[in-house]
Formats: structure tokens, sequence, C-alpha cells
């Protein structure tokens, strides 16, 4: 997992699979680097994501959470067809602005 | 009528996750599915394995039993089972966004399931366990050209 930070924007590219097995050390991953850069937005990459269940729609819920205590935004991008699928199921675009892939 | 099934039997620690579904999905190439339905199967076998580890089996580890079976007509049937807590409100824990899990889970997994399968079915019966039985007609390839 690489992560990039200019000034406001905090870019998060994820890699591997996303589940529950998985999520967990994401999650921790991602909420150091909330809590270290302070970001206004948080981009999150699934370009490198190869498998994500319902886990991954509960990390984007619960980062979304913390981010909006500081008001700041969430953006998912670079998502395949499985995974904006099951992004879309959960409503997702109602919380973050969701970008597909190429 | 040639038929075609496998039993799996692994302890719930959250790293069989993985090799659950990619098994499941292994086994189902046999029957020539495109890369989305591969993935509709993957995801769902997670969601329902992650569910015994998660939640049938909270503080310990039981055994989870996988089934597969091809029935006929290309049906993929898919059986997970534990013999866990068991569910009190089966209708109640269908529902979309509802959890028990806390913060960290979306309470969509079985939402996701019954998306990605034709049908998914859940018998279950409290202190004894729960049975998730899933089914998917995959449309050969070939047939779709
Ligand atoms: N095998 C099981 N044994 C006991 N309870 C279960 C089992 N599977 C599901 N449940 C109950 O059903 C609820 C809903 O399950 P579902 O998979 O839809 O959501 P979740 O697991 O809570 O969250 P998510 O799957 O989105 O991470 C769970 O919170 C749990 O209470
Ligand atoms: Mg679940």
């Amino acid at each position: 997992m690489q992560i990039n930070s200019t000034g406001e924007v905090l870019t998060v590219y994820l890699k591997g699979e996303i589940d529950h097995h998985l999520a967990r050390g994401m999650r921790e991953e991602i909420d150091k680097a909330i809590d270290y850069y302070m970001p206004s937005l948080l981009i999150l990459d699934f370009g490198e994501i190869s498998f994500m269940d319902s886990s991954g729609i509960g990390l984007v819920m619960g980062r979304y959470k913390n981010l909006k205590k500081n008001g700041a935004k969430l953006s998912l991008v670079n998502l395949n067809e499985n995974i904006y699928k099951i992004m879309k199921l959960a409503g997702i675009e109602r919380l973050a602005e969701i970008e597909k892939g190429a | 009528m040639e038929t075609n099934k496998f039993t799996l039997k692994i302890p719930s620690r959250s790293c069989n996750e993985s090799f659950a579904r990619v098994t499941v999905a292994a086994f189902a190439t046999g029957l020539d599915p495109t890369l989305e339905e591969i993935s509709d199967i993957k995801t769902s076998v997670s969601e329902a394995v992650t569910n015994c580890s998660v939640h049938a089996y909270p503080n310990s580890i039981g055994v989870i039993y996988i089934s597969c079976e091809i029935l006929k007509d290309n049906v993929l049937k898919i059986k997970v089972r534990d013999k866990g807590c068991g569910i009190a409100d089966i209708e109640q824990a269908r529902q979309p966004l509802f959890t028990t899990g806390g913060e960290e889970r979306a309470g969509l997994g079985f939402a996701v399931m019954e998306s990605m399968m034709d049908s998914v079915s859940v018998r279950s019966k409290m202190g004894k366990g729960t049975t998730v039985t899933m089914k998917k007609k995959i449309n050969r390839k070939d047939d779709a050209r």
C-alpha cells in the first residue's frame, strides 16, 4: 500500500485483495495516515485491487465516517467493473465521488 | 447425467477465506463461466464464509463445511454450513444494512449474495448452526456467441 500526500489531498493506493482477513491492516494504515496528514480530501485508488467483498464496503463507510468528523471528503478512483458493482449496490455514491477505471 | 461435486472442511480462520473462494472458483471453471460469473461466485463464497468466521464462531475457531455440486442445466450449487451460534431472525438478518457486527461491517453480505446468485436460501437453528445454499446458472461462454 502506497501513500502520497500533497498538502490537502491524501491519496492511498490500495493493493491486493480486500476481504475480512486483509481489511483490518488496510484500515489501520489508512486511519494512521488520516490522523497524521489531516487531509481535506482522501482519494482511495482501487487500481491494484484484484478482489473485494462487502468488507470493502465496511472499509469505505468507516473511513467516510472518520473523515466526516473533520469535514473532509472521500473519493474512490480506478474501480473495476466488479468493485464498481458492489459499491453501487451499497449506495456508496451518496457518500463519496466514484470514478471508474479506464 | 454425469455429476461433479466436492466437499471442503476448513477451520474458521480468516486466512482461509481466500482459500475457500479460490477453490470454489476453480471448481466452477469446469462450467466455462465468464470472468464476471467467476467474480460473482468468489464474492458470494467470501461473504458466506466470512459470516461463519465473524458471526457463527465469534470467539473461537469452528469448522466451516463447503460443498459444491454441478446440477443439471449448468447450475452450480454452493452450500456453506457452520455449527456456530445460529441466527435468531433470518428475515431480519437478510435485510440490507442489518448487522450485529459493529462499526466496520456494512450489513450487506446477504444483499451481495442475493444480487450475484440466482437464489440464496438460509436455514438456521439457534445454538446449532447455519446453512446458506446458493445457486447460480452458468451461461456457457460459447453459447453466448
Ligand atoms: N453464519 C452465521 N451465523 C450467525 N449469524 C450470522 C451468520 N451469517 C450472518 N449472520 C447474521 O446476519 C447478519 C447479516 O449478515 P450480512 O453478511 O448481511 O452482514 P454483516 O456480516 O453483518 O456485514 P458485511 O457482510 O457487510 O460485512 C450478521 O450481522 C449476523 O448477525
Ligand atoms: Mg457478512
